[in-house]
């Protein structure tokens, strides 16, 4: 086995920028929060690191990753075992397989985190980590191995995913979509008002997702090279136009470009980008930057016309931005960026590319909804999925963990002077 | 004795404050407030979500002073809380019993 200290060393740094995604996220949705609940958002997503960090070593790595199986992984490498092993289909890797199995154990942190934007400020905490547990088990590892090992039917198929659009984005967004079904809506909602109570948080968070993000998408390329390069500048591409789409549209619409706007535009391409950085090219990340930007901004009222609770728009973001960058690499994908790779539409590719990328976001949507649904519905009645409506109005961070984030508690819902009344424009 | 009570923008506190301290007024209190008279409150909007916001942050300035003073005061500050536009707020005066000095115990005008 050759390994090539460079790649080694990129991989090693990539693992630990997509590791700082998740605290990121954290404060990009507990900006977005009301100020009793932030500590509630910021502690589900912490735990998930601390949870996904050992099971994924535990077995679950092997589960994703290992053996032949068109549907799921083995336990070959459990517990690590056999882990100077790379993972099946993986024998041409330049980087040690503990490096690779490290820096996928950070995609498994944050898959599961971005669940916590549609169930926020009403879900117990005890019940989120029985939840993000069981969901990598059953959901994670499954759809990880059907579209990232060359094991898996979505990958024989020809399906492409380049760095987790289907499998992060838009399987974390369809879980969400089913765990908030289950859980129901915040009390108040769609009537009080719930406004973000830290908007500069839900920018900072941003920008650590989008410096993270270079190395969950140049990270996929598993080696320093001109790939990786690729994936770097579509990713950028992509991110910047996305941001001015989402606030261009804001404009037109409600009459404001705003800062939340800004950073969720932003998160909405670097969502786009992630499944095509490494198949298109950057003139091409332009067009999917731009798509997801005006795209996801209308999405995000989907909510509000069909009455589900999706607290921080994980659908609109992430559900729907996963799906678009998927299928719009049907169009835009060209071998010219990834001899590995396949032409689109646009490209002289014809339709199969196409049909294989609906196939993938397909399956793993529906595989993901429909699992999480029923493993949601099963927690709520073993264990309750759900706060009192007591802690809700009390906020989490003082019903669940015993703390306040800030000193004048009665100022967390903005200004205790400041009632008013809420309507949507959606 | 008299209680000059007045509701004004945040934004012109340094003006009235510098006009009273000019005049010779020697202490005063200030707090943030919230309400809502003739001018209408804000709307935010989130994500496409819009939030109107009823009630307009305002500044209450009291200041304590003898009662020949009052009408002089009270023309200070309007005039340095005057942009024209609705919103500039409200002035008025109430009488006072008794003041006292926490620290000496003096009463009445020797207290203000």
């Amino acid at each position: 086995m050759h390994f090539d200290t460079g790649d080694t060393a990129w991989i090693l740094v990539a693992a630990a920028l997509v590791l700082l995604m998740t605290p990121g996220l954290a404060f990009f949705y507990g900006g977005m929060v009301r100020g009793k609940n932030v500590l509630g958002m910021l502690a589900q997503n912490f735990v998930t690191m601390g949870i996904v960090s050992v099971l994924w070593i535990t077995g679950v790595y092997s589960l994703a990753f290992s053996g032949k199986g068109k549907l799921i992984g083995d336990l070959h490498q459990f517990g690590l075992n056999h882990i100077w092993q790379q993972a099946t289909g993986f024998e041409a890797l330049t980087i040690p397989p503990l490096v690779f199995c490290a820096f996928q154990l950070m995609f498994a942190i944050i898959t599961p985190a971005l669940i916590t934007g549609g169930s926020a400020d009403r879900m117990k905490f005890s019940a989120w980590v029985v939840f993000s547990a069981v969901w990598l088990v059953i959901v994670y590892a499954p759809v990880a191995h059907w579209v990232f090992s060359p094991s898996g039917w979505l990958f024989k198929l020809g399906a492409l995913d380049f760095a987790g659009g289907t499998v992060v984005h838009a399987n974390a967004g369809a879980a969400a979509l089913a765990l908030v079904l289950v859980l129901g809506k915040r009390k108040g909602w769609p009537k009080e008002r719930m406004r973000p109570h830290n908007v500069p948080f839900v920018l900072l968070g941003a920008g650590l997702l989008w410096f993270g993000w270079f190395g969950f998408n140049a990270g996929s390329a598993l080696g320093a090279n001109t790939l990786s390069a690729f994936a770097f500048v579509n990713t950028n591409t992509a991110t910047g136009a996305a941001l001015l789409a989402w606030i261009l549209t804001e404009k037109i619409r409600d009459g404001h470009a705003t800062t939340l706007g800004a950073a969720s535009g932003a998160v909405a391409g670097l969502v786009a980008i992630t499944p095509a950085c490494g198949f298109v090219s950057p003139m091409g990340s332009i067009a999917i930057g731009i798509a997801a930007g005006v795209i996801c901004c209308l999405a995000t009222g989907l909510k509000n016309k069909f009455k589900f609770d999706d607290a921080l728009d994980v659908v609109g973001v992430h559900l729907i931005g996963g799906i678009l960058g998927a299928l719009l690499i049907g169009f835009l994908g060209t071998k010219m960026t990834n001899s590995a790779g396949a032409n689109g539409v646009f490209y002289g590719g014809g339709w199969t590319l196409l049909g294989h990328q609906t196939v993938a976001v397909a399956a793993v949507v529906a595989y993901s909804f429909i699992v999480t649904y029923i493993l949601a519905k099963i927690l709520d009645k073993v264990m309750g999925l759900r706060i009192s409506e007591e802690d809700e109005v009390a906020g989490l961070d003082l019903s669940i963990h015993a703390e306040t984030a800030y000193e004048n508690s009665s100022f967390s819902d903005g200004s205790r002077f400041l009632s008013s009344s809420h309507q949507s424009a959606n | 004795m008299k209680l000059i009570t007045a509701i004004i923008k945040p934004f012109k506190l340094d003006d009235i404050k510098s006009a009273l301290q000019a005049y010779g007024i020697t202490g005063m209190t200030v707090s943030e407030a919230s309400g809502f008279g003739r001018q209408r409150g804000h709307t935010e909007v989130y994500r496409g979500a819009e939030y109107t916001v009823d009630l307009v942050p305002k500044v209450r300035l009291e200041v304590l002073v003898d009662s020949p003073e009052a009408e002089a005061v009270i023309d200070l500050i309007v005039k340095a809380a005057s942009t024209g536009s609705i919103g500039d707020g409200k002035v008025w005066s109430t009488p006072v019993d008794q003041v006292v000095r926490v620290r000496t115990g003096e009463r009445g005008s020797d207290a203000i």
